[in-house]
């Protein structure tokens, strides 16, 4: 009984945070354009300020 | 280029100091990949005064926050230059689309966040109640439940509260009511039976039914946005950029939402006129067949007005914009739309007729059950805790799911076929249909003239494809495209001359040689209504060209398909009888009128609509809306007039015809699944209704029950994305 006295709660707080989180990113449009996103992953320009993005796109490998 | 930004900047508004970004949206249609994304938005960023762009892949468009500086055709300008075609949405259509569905999404999201924990705690509830579980640990349970419950539900089913009681205020009842009132009373009973500590606590199926029937609501609504975005992007793809000259004479491109009234806009030869107006300089012909479906252009000269949307054909044109006075053909029609609308009574989707019939009988059935245990001698509690089970069990999960996971099955399924249903009961009004009425130009025929005969040899068809060839004109492009497919090589000549209204001229070393009109020709006008053309070569022979717009390819077919149905096939049209009879019987149609106006095609729907005709209209004019708007339902190619699109309730993709048989037969099987579904629903609550009555349904069997029903109207529904209908291939 004690055990459910905080478990139940603790897996209710953490299923709400993920809630949340889904809330939020509806909120923000992300997903709003799911095929965009699934292209966008693989566009390094903006990513030119972290040190993983030297590697120049290759156009080509683009084309779907 | 250069012309442009500078000729732009002459007439630039005053840039005022608090002023806010504003936000273009623009159709890209060429936008495929990663590398699209990217490089639309480059392009548009480098516009100085554009603040962020953004490029949507899935509805293929470009949103840009920018200064009122930079117009949508800098932005345009610059998608070209990077290699896109893009165009300026349609207004209102947008912004209609994008606002609606997502309100839906969070609150499927709580609703099945909510189930998945209180189902949770049901399943170890009812598990627990043969075996060990104290009573302190369910009634704990239960309390958690509520706690989940109740907020979710206030949360989740307002888009049902809402709507029901938007019915109940219109003294109408919908399917929402008896949901509505299912689930409030169901989490209302639960929350008194737990305080009380028993376990009739039905928090569960109540909860678990909001989501279900959200997501059904949802998949409803998704589908149809896709089918409204499509034809709204369809509808931007038209050429959208006028030209307006300023007071020097500068040329400046703009879009034609951006013409303003007394605007002088260009018209260059072979460009659609950009906005209704007055001729003020030039003379030439215009292709008016989506306003009037007449395929003959019309000789217009200074002081004519013309529509936009019509082509201009021979030479350039200066015209005036006017207003949208109340006296144009424009405003004329859209009061014959308005008119045609209020006189349509309102269509009763089939799940609230459905409700109209069920909802009373669950209340009596429900008020019986009250009745009948209080005369038995139990407890008021018994007897209501027995009458709110019916309600719970009756709440109509499956119904309200039979129709949209139809719907959603069957707009699926014309998608793919590029059938785009734009309206919500558009189906259920098309699988009532039993006359179909076709337009003539452009819907059952191509829309463009071809030659089809007249009197003239191989030598006579390449000179005169010589002189057509550098006339837009469409007698002249049919002669030009006739050359072409029998093999004949016609040089062009530069030295072609063309006199509007008249025909083309071109001198040679024997003669001038002409293509044109009898008259221009010098020949004897024959007197009946075949198009035709004359040819006279520098010798002075004469030779003529016939000229008919042709069937689509499968009219015919898709003409006796329809007549195989069943179906009453009616031909209605503005053209002259000649070429409309002529149509009809190649295409099988025996009930024709010709020489129709737009008011007339719409009091022949009324007649027909009183004598108890559902009418299915498929036109493509701007004569055709009123019509399309006063028929039981409508239906569109995506070459139709704009207001012709927005009017109708399916737009058809491709230079085929079968879709209008297609659609028919897709509408006509939702409706047999949609009324197999009803039959589910009430088998369903055949069994469970007297249990409840009885007072033996427990929580766990409503919570089954409830599932189980959503479950199988659900698969049934999708089988009509696999079933053989019949369609064209």
């Amino acid at each position: 009984m004690t055990a459910l006295a905080w478990l139940i709660p603790a897996a209710l707080a953490l299923g709400c945070l993920g809630l949340a989180g889904f809330l939020w990113s509806l909120k923000n449009r992300q997903f709003e354009d799911l095929d965009g996103a699934a292209w966008r992953v693989l566009n390094d320009e903006d990513a030119s300020d972290t040190p993983l993005s030297s590697a120049k796109p290759a156009d080509g490998d683009r084309d779907a | 280029m250069a012309e442009t930004l500078t000729g732009y900047g002459a007439v630039a508004p005053v840039t005022r100091p608090q002023e806010e970004p504003r936000a273009a949206t623009l159709v890209v249609e060429n936008m495929h990949c990663g590398g699209c994304i990217a490089s639309v938005e480059a392009a548009v960023s480098t516009i100085p005064g554009v603040k962020s762009a953004r490029a949507n892949l899935s509805l293929k468009r470009l949103t840009a926050q920018c200064d009122h500086s930079v117009s949508s055709q800098d932005l345009i300008d610059a998608l070209k230059r990077a290699g896109f075609s893009a165009t300026e949405l349609a207004d209102g259509a947008g912004n209609k689309t994008t606002t609606t569905g997502y309100d839906l999404v969070p609150r499927l999201g709580v609703a099945a966040f909510a189930a998945m924990n209180v189902m949770l705690l049901s399943v170890s509830v009812w598990s627990g109640a043969e075996g060990d579980m104290s009573p302190a640990v369910r009634e704990l349970f239960h309390w958690l439940s509520a706690l989940i419950t109740v907020p979710a539900v206030a949360y989740a089913g307002q888009p049902f509260f809402h709507s029901a009681l938007q019915a109940l205020k219109g003294g109408r009842l919908n399917m929402d009511v008896p949901i509505s009132l299912g689930v409030l009373l169901a989490t209302a009973m639960s929350l008194f039976q737990t305080a009380k500590g028993t376990h009739h606590v039905y928090f569960d199926a109540a909860i678990t039914l909001l989501a279900f029937l959200l997501f059904g609501r949802l998949l409803d609504q998704l589908i149809r946005k896709k089918a409204e975005g499509a034809a709204a992007n369809l509808l931007g793809s038209r050429i959208t950029t006028a030209t307006v000259l300023d007071e020097n004479g500068h040329q400046r491109r703009c879009t034609v939402s951006e013409v303003r009234q007394g605007d002088r806009v260009f018209c260059a030869p072979g460009d659609h006129i950009a906005a209704d107006g007055v001729i003020e300089r030039g003379a030439s012909e215009l292709d008016e067949s989506l306003i009037s479906g007449e395929t003959t252009p019309r000789n217009v000269t200074e002081g004519d007005q013309v529509y936009a949307g019509t082509t201009n054909l021979s030479r350039p044109l200066t015209i005036r914009a006017t207003a949208k006075d109340s006296g144009s053909l424009i405003a004329q029609l859209t009061r014959m739309m308005e008119a045609a609308e209020q006189n349509k009574s309102r269509y009763v989707r089939l799940a609230d007729r459905a409700a109209q019939l069920y909802a009373p009988l669950v209340h009596i059935l429900g008020l019986v059950t009250f009745a009948g245990w209080m005369l038995a001698g139990q407890s008021w509690e018994a007897a209501l805790t027995a009458a709110i089970a019916v309600l719970i069990i009756t709440c109509p999960c499956a119904l309200a799911l039979a129709v949209p996971a139809v719907q959603v099955a069957a707009s699926g399924r014309l998608f793919s076929r590029g059938i785009l249903l734009k309206r919500p009961d558009g189906l259920e009004r098309l699988a009532e249909v039993d006359t179909v009425v076709f337009d003539k130009t452009g819907t059952l025929t191509r829309g463009e003239l071809q030659l089809d005969g007249g009197n003239y040899t191989q030598e006579v068809l390449a000179a005169a494809a010589a002189l057509a060839g550098s006339s837009r004109h469409p007698y002249a492009r049919a002669i030009t495209a006739a050359a072409q497919t029998q093999g004949l090589s016609a040089v062009v000549d530069a030295g072609v001359t063309e006199t509007p209204g008249f025909g083309l001229e071109r001198e040679t070393a024997a003669g001038v040689e002409r293509l044109g009109s009898a008259e221009w020709a010098g020949a004897t006008q024959e007197c009946d209504t075949v198009a035709r053309l004359y040819y006279r070569d520098a010798a002075g022979n004469i030779s003529t060209f016939t000229f008919a717009d042709d069937l689509r390819d499968d009219a015919d077919q898709t003409v006796s398909r329809l007549l195989a149905a069943g179906l009453d096939v009616q031909l209605l049209s503005g053209d002259r009888p000649g070429p409309v009879r002529e149509i009809a019987g190649k295409a099988g149609i025996a009930d024709w009128m010709a020489g129709c106006k737009p008011d007339e095609k719409v009091e022949h729907l009324a007649r027909l609509r009183d004598a108890g005709k559902k009418t299915l209209m498929a036109g493509d004019g701007l004569n055709d809306s009123p019509a399309l708007t006063a028929a039981h339902a409508s239906m569109s190619p995506s070459t139709a007039a704009d207001i012709a699109q927005t009017a109708a309730d399916v737009i058809v993709l491709g230079r085929s015809l079968a879709p209008v048989a297609d659609t028919l037969i897709v509408a006509k099987a939702a409706k047999r699944l949609a009324m197999e579904n009803f039959a589910l629903a009430i088998t369903y609550n055949a069994i469970f209704v007297p249990l409840a009555m009885a007072g033996l349904v427990t929580p766990l069997i409503a919570a089954v029950a409830m599932s189980l029903s959503s479950i199988t109207v659900t698969a049934n529904a999708l089988r009509l994305k696999y079933q053989n209908l019949g369609m064209s291939s």
